[in-house]
């Protein structure tokens, strides 16, 4: 038995768990797409913004409340979920909607300024240095040491970060395909103007849409920052074009799609750095983008016309 | 005389610098099939959107049941009366046929979708059949079907058509034209435009002629149908 086995296991696990968060951006960036056809560049810093949201909270609760882990948890994701969602709405209305019918240029325009602004904007509230996130999820679900002394482990942080994520993927699934606002939600993205001739107010849709992306980019971006253990106001950016790679890997406008290209971008990445030098983790990551996408242009799971979300 | 279920008066609508719709106004009472003929590009589906607010008049009055909706938004429009199976069918073709018909009855509680459902299906055996096949993958006829089904999950008072029989075989037509007298036997008022002008004049009250814009005859479906100049222009001599 040599080193490979446990070296790729561990890799998967940590693949997944990048990839995980890749997937919950993506999300946004699709379904947004999807349903109106622009790329929403800011949702970057909606994730940043949650992860934000998510320390500031923890910082107000305080560790010495007293209060358990999971408990200091589920509170900063609510919170942050909340606000995020508010920032994803208040984006739409001030940014997006007064653009609404100009040339595609310049919402385009729009949405870079507000990622520019809402980058700048945390910068000199928080400052720009890497905030310390709480060390509250720690200890591990497993660690098994194989016979030639090498280990495979799975932090309770990753293995959280997986759960959650692959919960709120199965639960968004199921809430588009069967609930009467996910039809709403795809048939909007395949006719709008015929959606509204049937007396549906589609501006609430596309809000809808906002929200939804954004409150899952907050999720991600709390248990991310818990998991690193730091944040500052530039992980968007990064994290942002990652995921909307993942998103056009997938096929953008398509929810699967988001998930797939996600968790792939991620495992791809991880075993890139772990393989070769760190800095060929990206070229990897993107040449893979680039063969896909000349083989399928529409990305692994997008089509054209139909489906968008 | 009892006031018009719909009233539209000395309309306007442009696109751009075009003026598609030169001063219209015409009526359709309560209970009547009412055609609106005229050749390709006359501004017929232009007055029927005009009337869900998408494009919206420049200038004139829409009344419906003596409100003014002019200037109303498109989805309040639609959510009181009125409906639309609109030109090209615009069915959802990702959406299966019976979600397409939910999006019709959005706003209606369970017990009235099942129940609107039904009476869509018999009316239509066919869409009961492909009920869960993805609405993109159907003939013409039956999408024309479905999005007849999805306008009345509204269950309007008033029913537009954009040309129903476009592109589809005689005999798909005969029963659309059918299907469009049960339904006004059922108390939905029905506005119908067409180029297939002798049909829709033999099953229409009355009719309208459009030309570039302007109504230029109105008279009882029959009249119009003997009509010298309609015969020569739209019914082939
Ligand atoms: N979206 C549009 N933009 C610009 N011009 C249009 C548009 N739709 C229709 N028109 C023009 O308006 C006129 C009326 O068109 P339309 O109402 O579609 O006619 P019809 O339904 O009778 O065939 C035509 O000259 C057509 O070219
Ligand atoms: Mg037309």
């Amino acid at each position: 038995m040599n080193e490979f086995l446990p070296q790729f296991l561990q890799q998967l696990i940590n693949g997944l768990s990048l990839g995980s968060i890749y997937a919950l951006i993506a999300i946004g960036y699709t379904m947004v797409y999807g349903i109106i056809g622009m790329i929403n560049f800011a949702h970057g810093e909606v994730f940043m913004i949650g992860a934000y949201v998510g320390l500031v909270t923890l910082t107000a609760i305080g560790a010495a409340a007293g209060l358990p882990v999971w408990l200091l948890v589920v509170i900063a994701v609510l919170v942050s979920v909340l606000v995020t969602s508010a920032y994803g709405w208040a984006i739409e209305r001030v940014a997006y909607r007064p653009l609404r019918g100009s040339p595609r240029l310049v919402p385009l325009i729009s949405a870079i300024g507000m990622s520019i602004f809402l980058q700048n904007y945390v910068h000199l509230a928080q400052g720009s240095r890497d905030m310390p996130m709480p060390d509250l999820i720690t200890g591990y679900l497993f660690q098994h040491e194989f016979a030639n002394g090498f280990t495979v482990s799975m932090s309770n942080s990753r293995a959280l970060i997986i759960f959650v994520a692959i919960a709120l993927m199965v639960a968004l699934t199921l809430y588009i395909g069967r609930s009467r606002m996910g039809r709403a939600c795809r048939a909007c993205s395949q006719d709008m103007g015929m959606a509204n001739l049937l007396g549906i107010d589609t501006n609430r849709v596309i809000s809808f849409t906002f929200v939804l992306g954004a409150a899952l980019a907050a999720v991600g971006g709390v248990l991310i920052g818990l998991s690193v253990g730091k944040i500052n106001p530039f992980i968007g950016f990064v994290v942002g074009v990652k995921a909307f790679t993942a998103a056009v890997l997938g096929g953008i406008g398509s929810i699967p799609g988001a998930m797939l290209g996600g968790a792939l971008l991620g495992i791809t990445e991880t075993f890139a750095s772990a393989y070769l030098p760190t800095e060929y983790k990206d070229v990897v990551a993107f040449s893979l983008l680039v063969l896909i996408l000349l083989f399928r242009p529409t990305g692994l799971l997008g089509r054209p016309d139909v489906e968008k979300v | 005389m009892a006031e018009p279920m719909l009233q539209v008066e000395n309309v306007h609508t442009f696109y751009g610098k075009i003026e598609a719709l030169k001063g219209v106004s015409l009526e359709v009472n309560r209970g009547e099939i009412v055609t609106l003929i005229g050749a390709n590009g006359a501004g017929k589906t232009t007055l029927l959107m005009t009337l869900c607010g998408t494009p919206r008049a420049a200038s004139g009055h829409i009344r419906f049941e003596g409100r003014d909706i002019t200037q109303l938004p498109t989805h309040e429009i639609m959510r009181d009366g009125i409906a639309v199976s609109p030109e090209g069918r615009r069915i959802f073709p990702g959406l299966t046929v019976l979600e397409n018909l939910q999006m019709g009855g959005f706003f209606a509680d369970k017990a009235q979708i099942e129940e609107d459902v039904e009476r869509v299906f018999s009316l239509f055996p066919r869409l009961r059949e492909r009920h869960s096949q993805r609405a993109g993958t159907m003939s013409g006829g039956e999408q024309q079907m479905l999005a007849i089904g999805r306008a009345l999950m509204m269950r309007p008072r008033l029913l537009l058509l954009d040309e129903p029989s476009l592109g589809l075989a005689p005999l798909i037509i005969a029963q659309i034209f059918q299907i469009v007298e049960e339904i006004r036997a059922e108390g939905v008022t029905v506005f119908l435009v067409e180029q297939n002008a002798h049909r829709a004049l033999a099953l229409a009250d009355r009719g309208y002629v459009i030309e570039n814009g302007s109504i230029v005859l109105a008279d009882s479906g029959q009249a119009l149908l003997a009509n010298a100049d309609v015969r020569k222009a739209y019914l082939g001599g």
